[in-house]
């Protein structure tokens, strides 16, 4: 924290939603496809063709607002906004400007610098994205119009974030929502959530908002991170050199870890918002709304509060579980056949994701199925196998899909809990080691570890570790 | 056989008793053009070849015994209709030789019922027009005097109607570019109740006032060319999900009985003596049908034009932005970069109505003049459209003259673009209100020029104003006459 100024941040982001087709024509959003094959009159802005607006796309705006604590507009309305670009195929973009679908929303974040606050969302509006220019190498360019009209809902914050941290915090939870709600596949690198920051600074006790700079091109949270705190301190540089901070847009360039002024291109713009005429109002019921409130998945930070206090899982574990919704799904999967959270959170912290990650695999394409993990879980419980033998009976049905029962029958890995047979092998371990036994019994009491594992090691790890230990103590 | 005398329905039944093929029918269409086209400039593209190709497919479905509605008879549309591999141009510059991907949605309907579409007409640029005098394919004349407009925008879906060089056409209607060009050159023009037709694939001037509208001879053609066209499209949001009546099914239904509305607004101390004249014939002729007429007032007429040019001009700058000479259409670039290219692009392919137009509506939307204009005129459309609503819970129609004049000079008024507005003053209310109106031939003044009568309806009332004209038609002859060519 500066001593002598006041940060001021205020975040746009551009959720990129996951409709599968676009939000004013039937083409596809399919990422990645060859150039220009996902177009049609509409998206290509051809003569005569007309917008058909997506009802999935709203279905999904007002989730996003419910989600973040929005009012949602009843009757809200498309605006056109009126600029020449070449990868803007009708010379204006489809968006909403006054009547926006969401409005007076709010996020609480937490930082370990501040604690709890509550960051206010101004608006939540849907649009159309534009299309991408292809620099060709005889400097000519090329536009590819497969991202045109494919579905946006720009967030629009308050500027109520006083840190890059917070910024961050921000964004993380956003980002964690709309993935949660299934309406974004949250992929940054590929511009599914993009984000510019307003960013400016005043004196400490000043009211009134210093002039902001827009941050563009802003495609990692560390980028961001970088952008706004390089931002800060070019603003605190040029104000104490006794100039003045100008509005106006930058680029940040990741790889330089600095930003460039794109003064000129964006300046002075009239946008001459006006009603799109070829849209109707977009009339949203009160039933509507209860519907898809209903709908609406229990989220990140509800997952949280819950896995911490009704479940008892240590913070950590609630926090890593819950922060991805596949991974939170695949938890309570395996608890809904196995009643033991904290087991399963320890077994799906452990093995599942260090698996998952040394394959580099979602937990999407786990083999090991939550019932499997579960049939694991069961035969630990009731002492069919140890915890030892368990990650072996794992690894198994990671690589063959078959059930713990299967495996364990299978390669006879059930547990020995018969007395007679285990005391055997007490017996010849103690045979075998009668220098430690010695040791052991002139006090060092800490060879029982020792031997436990001599035992299990000796049965291949099916003796019964609590019955070697109990028979051990006997024997000794 | 004088083949301009037929109606559609003659047409038809001539085509299904076999008296007559549609090969037949659409060489002497094409024969017509070819004859009185060089006076007249009507069409931008004639389809020689994919309208014949059109009449050997419906003859065998003549000969099947399949035939829609409009199988075989030779229809053509206005160049605003995108048609699918038969050039676009919309009058202008800018899309010279543009080739559409797709049909438009009313010239897909017209297909369906089996027309053959045999071209493409000429027209206002851009539809910004009231004479036909604004054409990159140049100034369309009326057949009833070569030397004066047809109209406009519409100029040569009523011209081509006029003349007998087709049997009927669409045109579109933003302000009164099908019923002041129908007026003119003696025919019947209807534009349907906004969101009646789709609007789809036609290329948009200004969007919340376009609507398509049939051209024909008489009225049972026109009513059965709106019912081909008419219906709720999944492609355009504003059209309309309303059911579409049989339009001929009553049309002999008569007007006994109907209350008919005369706004005195539209009977004003301007208006050409011979105009009021027909006009007034018109009033006498309903009242002895068994209307009874009365004065009604929209108090808010005077303030149409200014709000309609100010909405239009708006929407278009807007609509207009997409000829960028990036995608399709003319290019211009000497290299000056993009900027350049823009300019360049869009001052060779822009005739100057558009210009002018364009560079109205972008100034009245700009920062600091959105309110006083564009937001202003809204507030103003509002008042106007209740005006529409008040008159209408006291008459069934509205009755007033299409336009001021007859048909004026060509080059009379197109260095005075304000007296130009002028001339689409009684139409273009009804345009602002969203309602349905028509043109129906009425007399003629004492230079031989046809007049025009306009009948206004209610909302989705085009049965009922169709059902007036009908009648009013059955008890004149002014449909009958054709001009001399
Ligand atoms: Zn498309």
């Amino acid at each position: 924290m500066n001593s002598r100024y006041e940060v001021v941040i205020g975040l746009e982001v551009h959720v990129q939603l996951t409709t599968r087709t676009k939000i004013f024509c039937g083409c596809s959003t399919e990422f990645g496809q060859g150039v220009n094959s996902q177009t049609c009159p509409v998206c290509l802005g051809l003569p005569g063709a007309l917008p058909v607006l997506n009802r999935q796309v709203v279905e999904d705006a007002i989730k996003a607002g419910l989600a973040t604590n929005c009012q949602i507009t009843p009757r809200s309305i498309f605006a056109r906004k009126n600029y020449f670009y070449p990868d803007l195929p009708k010379g204006y973009q489809i968006s909403q400007f006054e009547l926006p679908i969401c409005e007076h929303g709010w996020l609480d974040i937490e930082t370990e610098e501040l604690g709890g606050k509550r960051l206010g969302i101004t608006r939540i509006h849907m649009e159309e994205d534009a299309g991408k220019l292809l620099h060709n190498s005889d400097n000519s360019s090329s536009v590819d119009l497969n991202r045109a009209c494919t579905p946006l809902l720009e967030v629009v914050s308050e500027p109520d974030m006083r840190s890059s941290e917070e910024a961050i915090a921000y964004l993380k939870q956003l980002h964690q929502i709309v993935v949660y709600l299934g309406i974004c596949d949250g992929n940054l690198d590929e511009g599914s959530f993009r984000c510019d920051a307003n960013v400016s600074i005043r004196p400490w006790g000043q009211k009134e908002l210093g002039t902001r700079s827009e941050l563009k091109n802003l495609n990692s949270f560390r980028y961001i991170k970088q952008a706004i705190e390089y931002e800060v301190e070019r603003q605190i540089d040029v104000i104490d050199a006794g100039e003045k901070v100008v509005q106006e847009t930058r680029l940040f360039d990741p790889d330089a870890g600095v930003s460039r002024s794109m003064r000129g291109k964006e300046e002075a713009h009239d946008y001459r918002y006006f009603p799109d005429p070829d849209l109707l109002p977009v009339d949203v019921s009160a039933d509507w709304i209860e519907q898809v409130r209903k709908s609406l998945p229990e989220l990140s930070t509800a997952k949280l509060q819950r896995y911490q206090g009704e479940i008892g899982l240590p913070a950590y574990d609630a926090g890593v579980i819950s922060s991805d919704r596949p991974l939170a799904e695949y938890f309570e999967a395996v608890v809904k056949h196995y009643n033991n959270p904290k087991i399963c959170s320890n077994w799906v912290m452990g093995e599942v994701l260090g698996a998952l990650k040394d394959k580099k695999l979602e937990i999407s394409a786990c083999p090991v199925t939550p019932e499997l993990l579960a049939g694991v879980l069961i035969r630990i419980d009731d002492k069919t196998i140890s915890g030892k033998i368990a990650k072996t009976v794992f690894e198994k049905i990671w690589q063959t899909g078959n059930t713990a029962d299967q495996i364990i029958e299978e390669k006879g890995l059930k547990q020995v809990t018969d007395t007679g047979a285990i005391e055997a092998i007490v017996d010849e371990v103690i045979a075998a080691n009668p220098d430690q036994v010695a040791e052991y019994r002139g006090g060092k009491e800490k060879l029982m570890g020792f031997f436990v594992g001599q035992v299990m090691k000796a049965s291949k790890g099916k003796a019964n570790p609590g019955m070697a230990n109990q028979l051990l103590k006997k024997k000794l | 056989m004088k083949f301009h005398d037929l109606s559609i329905q003659e047409m038809r039944q001539k085509l299904l008793a076999g008296e007559l093929t549609s090969i037949e029918l659409t060489q002497q269409c094409l024969q017509r053009i070819k004859a009185t086209d060089s006076q007249l400039n009507a069409f931008i593209t004639v389809c020689e070849e994919e309208a014949l190709a059109a009449a050997a497919v419906a003859d065998q479905q003549l000969a099947t015994g399949s035939a829609p509605l409009l199988t075989g008879i030779p229809i053509a549309v206005k160049d605003i209709f995108n048609t699918l591999d038969v050039r676009t141009t919309c009058g202008s510059k800018i899309l010279d030789n543009y080739i559409s991907p797709y049909d438009a949605t009313a010239v897909a309907k017209l297909r369906e019922q089996g027309a053959v579409i045999v071209g493409k007409l000429n027209m206002d640029e851009f539809a910004m027009g009231s004479s036909s005098e604004n054409s990159a394919a140049g100034v369309v004349h009326n057949p009833w005097d070569l030397e004066r407009v047809p109209g406009g925008s519409s100029g040569g879906s009523a011209a081509a109607v006029a003349s007998g060089q087709v049997v009927a056409t669409l045109g579109t209607d933003t302000g009164g570019s099908v019923r002041q060009p129908a007026s003119h050159c003696g025919v019947v023009g209807l534009k349907p109740t906004y969101g009646r037709v789709s609007r789809y694939g036609v290329i948009a001037y200004a969007s919340s006032l376009d609507q398509v509208g049939p051209v024909a001879g008489n009225v049972a053609d026109c009513a059965l060319m709106l019912g081909v066209v008419a219906g709720y499209d999944p492609a355009d949001s504003t059209s309309v999900d309303c059911p579409v009546p049989d339009y001929l099914e009553n049309l002999n239904a008569g007007v006994a009985g109907k209350k008919i509305g005369l706004p005195k607004e539209y009977f004003i101390d301007g208006l050409d003596p011979d105009i009021k004249k027909a006009v007034d014939a018109a009033i006498e002729t309903y009242q002895q049908l068994g209307a009874e007429v009365v004065s009604v007032t929209l108090p808010h007429t005077d303030y149409s034009v200014a709000c309609y040019y100010l909405i239009a001009m708006a929407e278009a700058s807007s609509n207009l932005a997409r000829y960028d000479g990036v995608r399709f259409g003319l290019r211009q670039d000497s290299g000056d970069g993009l900027i350049g290219m823009y300019q360049q692009t869009r001052s060779a392919g822009f005739g100057d109505e558009v210009k002018r137009r364009i560079m109205l509506g972008t100034y009245a939307l700009s920062s600091g003049y959105y309110e006083a204009y564009y937001l202003k005129a809204q507030k103003v459309r509002t008042l106007i459209r209740q005006d529409f609503h008040d008159v209408f819970s006291q008459v069934d129609f509205l009755l007033t003259p299409v336009a001021p004049t007859p048909a004026f000079k060509i080059g009379e008024k197109v260095n005075d673009p304000l007296q130009m507005y002028l001339s689409d003053i009684f139409t273009i209310p009804t345009n602002l209100a969203g309602t349905c109106a028509m043109s129906l031939p009425c007399g003629f003044s004492k230079n031989e020029l046809p007049i025009g009568l306009q009948l206004i309806g209610k909302p989705f009332a085009e049965a009922e104003i169709l059902q007036a004209a009908y009648a009013f038609e059955q008890a004149t002859d002014w449909n009958k006459r054709v001009p001399e060519l």
